[in-house]
């Protein structure tokens, strides 16, 4: 029993006793919200009490805080005990606890919440644009001195971003395309279009298909890195050091990025674009019985010139917006691991927000160019 | 050194082998920590002081030997039990170790959510207390680690390892990077802790003036083993690199308060 409460004459006796350390303290809870206290004088005695810590200790203050609040006069028969007077010095220098400022509920301040968002938006675009800036800047200065290209980094970011993507965007646009087609021919076969499928295939794999789930894997895999790396640096004050050291962080971190994907991502869509004709032609060949030479002949037939290069021309593109988003997000990395998860989270909804964005953009622009 | 009684050993280490690849690290370490004093774990840069006391915490097997802690072996605990031997130890770690993304008084509170639920004015309270007994202003409960200077990083770590009261504490480099009058504090903070709560401490150190200011008896690590003794032993010592750690310039300094 850790608490005993008794009434005897108007005196209120409460008994302490076992053990009341940290481990016990859901049952200490329990035990000094549900005491019994009143009385015009209470006496507390705790010669029963087995170990006592800190917690325990605390629960005891608590217990003396309930008695106090009912108006009577608190005594201990006996010593008070050793941990909870050590305790109470504690809270004697600033004996107020700080309760944290509630907020307001959201419903009552929609102008503040409108403000404040309108003021971040303002905020990141600013930063946004200046980041731009700055890649451009540095850029410039690099085509003058190439020597600050950083050629090794640049290779290295082609390496990770793009030869080690070659399996997984090659089985992905080999897929996609032979469900294109699957479904095409399903569609097409109706009117007796089969050989239409070719044409279908082709079209969409060379202008649209490849290069766009290229970009989407890119910035799953890619972007994501790159928040998550830069975003590390930032917590371990790598990025402050380099700029301590006089290093420029755009030129070191963000740039090399930046052209590794400019490089790797065209190359990936090609071959993307390859493992789709591919997956076309293998799937016209089993469920059509299109034979490979005239699977050739007819894509050639539905190729306009400028096919492959309207897909292929936004691949750099789609790479520079991916990158920025990427590292820019793991620049503003700060103070804590859930930013960082966060951040990594943002750049990559963004980065593939922004490439459906920048392609919707493309598909207006060659309409008006009937490129 | 005679064996101490082990009824009154909170840590014991025998035969203690650690080894990366090819490079040994401990080769038969012994040690033995008795119950309610501050011991001190002292050696050079790269001797593994921190290896031993991760291989005492349990987060890191031995090649070899065995870890004790009130003579229960850890390598043959596991689930709940070793569970149970973990809430007995408080840890803090070189770099604070505060988890980034809670507030300090959400950081002390997370050991005691694991063992069980209380409301949340109960635990806001308690993570007061502690923020209080480490000397921690009231209101750097609701901050956050990277808004503390590296002394309260120091002192949070502290406190989320003293939240569930264990009798037993292990601080890595506690005064590391504290300039000299903040350390002493810590210095005093530990030591009105360990007498007030009577805890034990193993404690690793390069700060000769903690070392002189708090330690019953230190462990030099050197030859991949441990020489263990009160002070006045070790000051006698022979070993060439305890000479010169002890009698060097900077171990006159430390004795002399």
């Amino acid at each position: 029993m850790l608490i005993e409460s008794r009434l005897v004459d108007g005196v209120r006796r409460i008994a302490v006793g076992g053990d009341w350390v940290a481990a016990a303290a859901p049952d200490l809870d329990a035990a000094v919200a549900g005491c019994e206290t009143g009385g015009e004088r209470t006496l507390l005695d705790g010669s029963g009490l087995g170990s006592l810590d800190l917690t325990g200790a605390w629960f005891l203050r608590r217990l003396e805080g309930r008695v106090a609040a009912g108006g009577a006069a608190c005594e201990w028969r006996g010593a008070r005990p050793e941990a909870l007077a050590f305790t109470a010095t504690l809270f004697e220098a600033s004996p107020a606890s700080p309760s944290a400022p509630v907020p307001r509920p959201v419903a009552d301040r929609p102008l503040d919440l409108l403000g404040r968002w309108t003021v971040r938006r303002g905020t990141q675009i600013h930063d946004a644009l200046e980041f731009l800036g700055r890649i451009y800047y540095v850029f410039g200065g690099a085509v003058v001195r190439p020597s600050r290209l950083r050629a090794k980094s640049v290779v290295r970011h082609v390496y990770e971003t793009g030869l080690q993507a070659v399996p997984i965007v090659a089985l992905i646009a080999f897929l996609i395309s032979v469900i294109v087609a699957y479904i095409g021919a399903q569609e097409l076969r109706q009117f007796g279009g089969d050989v239409f499928v070719v044409d279908l295939v082709t079209v969409s794999v060379l202008r649209e298909l490849g290069v766009l789930l290229t970009a989407i894997i890119v910035a799953g895999r890619s972007g994501s890195a790159f928040a998550a790396e830069i975003g590390v640096m930032r917590l371990n004050e790598e990025v402050d050091a380099l700029r301590a050291i006089g290093m420029n962080v755009v030129e070191v971190l963000v740039l090399p990025r930046i052209l590794g994907l400019m490089i790797a991502l065209p190359l990936l869509t090609v071959l993307a674009d390859a493992m789709g004709l591919a997956g076309g032609a293998v799937l016209s060949w089993l469920l059509l019985d299109i034979p490979f030479n005239q699977f050739m002949v007819r894509m050639q037939d539905a190729m306009a010139p400028t096919t492959f290069w309207a897909g292929l021309l936004k691949a750099p593109v789609f790479a520079f917006v991916i990158a920025m988003v990427g590292t820019f997000r793991g620049i503003q990395v700060r103070d804590s691991s859930r930013e960082l998860g966060r951040l990594t989270t943002v750049a990559v909804v963004e980065s593939i927000f922004l490439v459906l964005f920048v392609d919707a953009v493309f598909a207006v622009a060659y309409w008006e160019f009937d490129f | 050194m005679a064996a101490a009684e082990p009824q009154t050993v909170s840590v014991r280490v025998r035969g203690l082998v650690n080894r990366f690849g090819t490079q040994v690290v401990h080769d038969g370490l012994d040690m033995d920590v008795r119950r309610g004093e501050v011991f001190g774990i002292v050696g050079g840069s790269g001797s593994g002081k921190s290896v031993l006391l991760r291989t005492i915490l349990g987060l890191q097997r031995p090649k070899a030997g065995s870890v004790e802690l009130d003579g229960r072996d850890l390598a043959g605990l596991h689930g709940a039990e070793l569970r149970k031997v973990k809430r007995g130890y408080g840890v803090t770690f070189q770099a604070g170790a505060l988890f980034s993304a809670l507030t300090v008084a959400q950081n002390i509170q997370l050991p005691i959510l694991e063992t069980c639920t209380l409301p949340a004015e109960v635990l806001d309270g308690l993570a007061d207390l502690k923020i209080r007994l480490v000397g921690l202003p009231p209101e750097a409960g609701a901050k956050f680690p990277a808004q503390l200077s590296g002394g309260m990083v120091k002192r949070a770590a502290l406190a989320r390892a003293l939240a569930l009261d264990p009798p037993l504490l292990f601080l890595d480099e506690p005064t590391a990077g504290l300039d000299p009058i903040a350390a002493a504090a810590f210095d005093e903070l530990l030591l009105f802790l360990q007498r007030t709560l009577r805890l034990t401490v193993v404690m690793v150190t390069h700060d000769l003036d903690t070392i002189y200011r708090t330690c019953n008896r230190v462990g030099v690590i050197v030859d991949r083993r441990m020489v263990c003794g009160t002070l006045d032993e070790i000051e006698r010592h022979e070993h060439p690199w305890i000479r010169e750690y002890f009698h060097g310039a900077r171990g006159r300094a430390g004795r002399r308060q």
